[in-house]
């Protein structure tokens, strides 16, 4: 992963900057795909501009995705890929997430599609999310233990 | 003389479980539904019944095994999984797969639209109550299947499409059944047309049923023709091109009522789409050449060459015993599946397995729309909003 200069020419990243300077806290090129990534108390900001914003006009969230990077701390990487219609471009907005406190703010009162991506990632990975309407499991039975999709979980399941 | 006093509580609601276990949810989806009389207050699936843990599994797979758990998520579109996942491994790892194999891969991946399309409006029909037509779709998407079978050796589960093309050359011949398809199919689809758009009672079934907006829509997350429904022209070929869509002509049919007869009659037009693009690639498919990329170390070497070259025995034996690593990276890949945008988010560490892989099933997603399509409706519109939401759980739950 490199961290090309010619990112700042890029005119999302160009204005979250001159929207807010300490939105960013490092931008990411690889393979033709931009990554912005951002200070975990500053996501739900981060997100209402860039869905809000006329001329940017993220409105549509495609997918979170969580990554555990586990034993790395902060060990939990979500990405959160979003596509502007009338742009025609798609941006990747990263946070990462302590794993001795996993909490991150919702982002379903922006997209409402958030909202089972976050109950996915809550059941598989254990992150919460604060300000979520209805987090609980989706996929597995509530009173299921454990997160499965962590690294430090087996594929045959805890013994 | 007495008086009887009656005491009115407070309205009572009956909460009703639909599924897992019902004809019309298409797999296992249950969805707990609570109503008034006949009207629905809430509807909220509960699903997972189908978690098998693909994304997990992938983890301890080497990225060519991970080719054989895709095709079991969405069954009913195999080769549009297997095309997803080989793109995204190949943008991961820089490659572009040769003209032949590129184009043989989206007359198969519109073959597989048109087969499952076909089966959503067979099924979808039947559960309104239209037996006639899922018989006739089902007797069209044999001559599909069978065109799978000759080519990859499987009706269903496939995985034809390999990390830097096709796993295998096609048998000679194999072009005739598709352009057998393209003869009979204009004619058929017209049949199906025939049966269900005047219909009265297909129209009082889906017409002003099952509402989403476009600006709902959008806010929901929702793609593909349930999108393009809602009159929005969002379809992955044409904003963000893979595979070399960029050079084929087509429409993306789109309709504004945003209803279930506007979704039926939106995947009606997109299977005549289909079959444009697949006329226009038996064009374009190229009669000989490579059908993978020459990529030593990722891309199996021929079976001669092995015979006769020390190498190609030693890449061979690497590829299938540790498997090829990656550069360090994550990429996202999205396709446009027969039933949306069907992402694949690759996580690579550097090591021959993926280090994490999710998957952006399209059918997850709608799903999530079905409440606001059913409430304040009847009991019975429930199952046309099921039918046009084109779910497979096997995707939903991956």
């Amino acid at each position: 992963m490199t961290d090309t200069p010619d990112l700042d020419q890029n005119p999302i990243v160009s204005k979250l900057r001159a929207w807010d300077a300490g939105a960013i806290a490092e931008t990411l090129s690889f393979r033709g795909e931009t990554t912005v990534v951002v200070p975990r108390e500053r996501l739900r900001g981060v997100a209402e501009f860039l869905a809000s914003e006329a001329d940017l006009d993220f409105k549509l969230l495609v997918d979170i995705s969580a990554v555990d990077r586990f034993p790395v701390e902060p060990r939990f990487e979500l990405n959160y890929h979003l596509v502007s219609m009338s742009r025609r471009e798609r941006i990747r907005v990263r946070v990462w997430v302590a794993g001795s406190d996993p909490v991150v703010d919702s982002v379903t009162p922006v997209w409402t599609t958030a909202n089972w991506h976050e109950r996915e990632i809550f059941d598989l990975f254990g992150v919460r999310f604060a300000g979520h309407p209805d987090l609980r499991r989706i996929l597995l039975p509530e009173e299921w233990e454990g997160f499965p999709l962590r690294k430090d979980y087996p594929v045959e399941g805890p013994r | 003389m007495t008086t009887v006093e009656t005491v009115v509580g407070p309205a009572q609601t009956l909460v009703l479980n639909m599924g897992p276990q019902h004809p019309s949810t298409h797999g296992v989806l249950r969805v707990v539904l609570e109503l008034d009389g006949e009207q629905i207050v809430r509807a909220e699936p509960e699903i997972g019944y189908l978690h098998t843990g693909i994304e997990k599994n992938a983890e301890a797979l080497t990225y060519s095994q991970t080719i054989t758990i895709t095709d079991r998520m969405d069954y009913l579109a195999p080769l549009s999984n297997n095309l997803g996942y080989c793109l995204a491994v190949e943008k991961l790892l820089g490659l572009e797969p040769p003209p032949r194999a590129k184009y043989i891969r989206v007359l198969l991946t519109e073959l597989t639209r048109l087969q499952s399309h076909l089966v959503w409006l067979g099924t979808h029909a039947i559960d309104l109550g239209a037996m006639t037509v899922f018989l006739y779709c089902f007797r069209e998407r044999e001559e599909i299947l069978k065109i799978f079978e000759m080519v990859s050796g499987q009706r269903m589960m496939t995985s034809y499409f390999r990390i830097g093309g096709i796993a295998l050359e096609p048998p000679p011949g194999w072009l005739d059944p598709v352009a057998r398809v393209l003869r009979i199919m204009p004619s058929r689809i017209d049949e199906y047309e025939s049966l269900l758009t005047r219909n009265s009672i297909w129209l009082g079934r889906t017409q002003g049923i099952g509402l989403l907006d476009a600006k709902d829509a959008i806010a929901m997350g929702v793609t593909g023709p349930m999108l393009r429904a809602s009159g929005v022209a969002y379809d992955v070929r044409k904003f963000f091109p893979y595979s070399g869509y960029d050079e084929f002509e087509f429409d993306v049919p789109t309709r504004t009522e945003g209803d279930c007869y506007a979704r039926y009659l939106v995947r009606l037009a997109e299977m005549r789409e289909s079959l444009k693009i697949i006329k226009q690639a038996m064009g374009k498919v190229p009669a000989e050449g490579a059908i993978k990329v020459d990529a030593p170390g990722i891309v199996p070497p021929q079976r001669e060459k092995m015979k006769t070259e020390m190498e190609s025995l030693i890449y061979h034996f690497k590829i299938f015993t540790e498997g090829f690593s990656p550069p360090v990276g994550e990429v996202y890949q999205a396709i446009e599946s027969p039933r949306g945008e069907l992402g694949f988010f690759i996580a690579s560490d550097g090591s021959p397995k993926p280090y994490r892989m999710k998957v952006r099933a399209p059918s997850f997603v709608n799903l999530q729309s079905l409440e606001k399509m059913v409430k304040g409706r009847l009991l019975s519109d429930v199952v046309a909003c099921i039918g046009t939401t084109d779910i497979v759980l096997g995707e939903v739950d991956r």
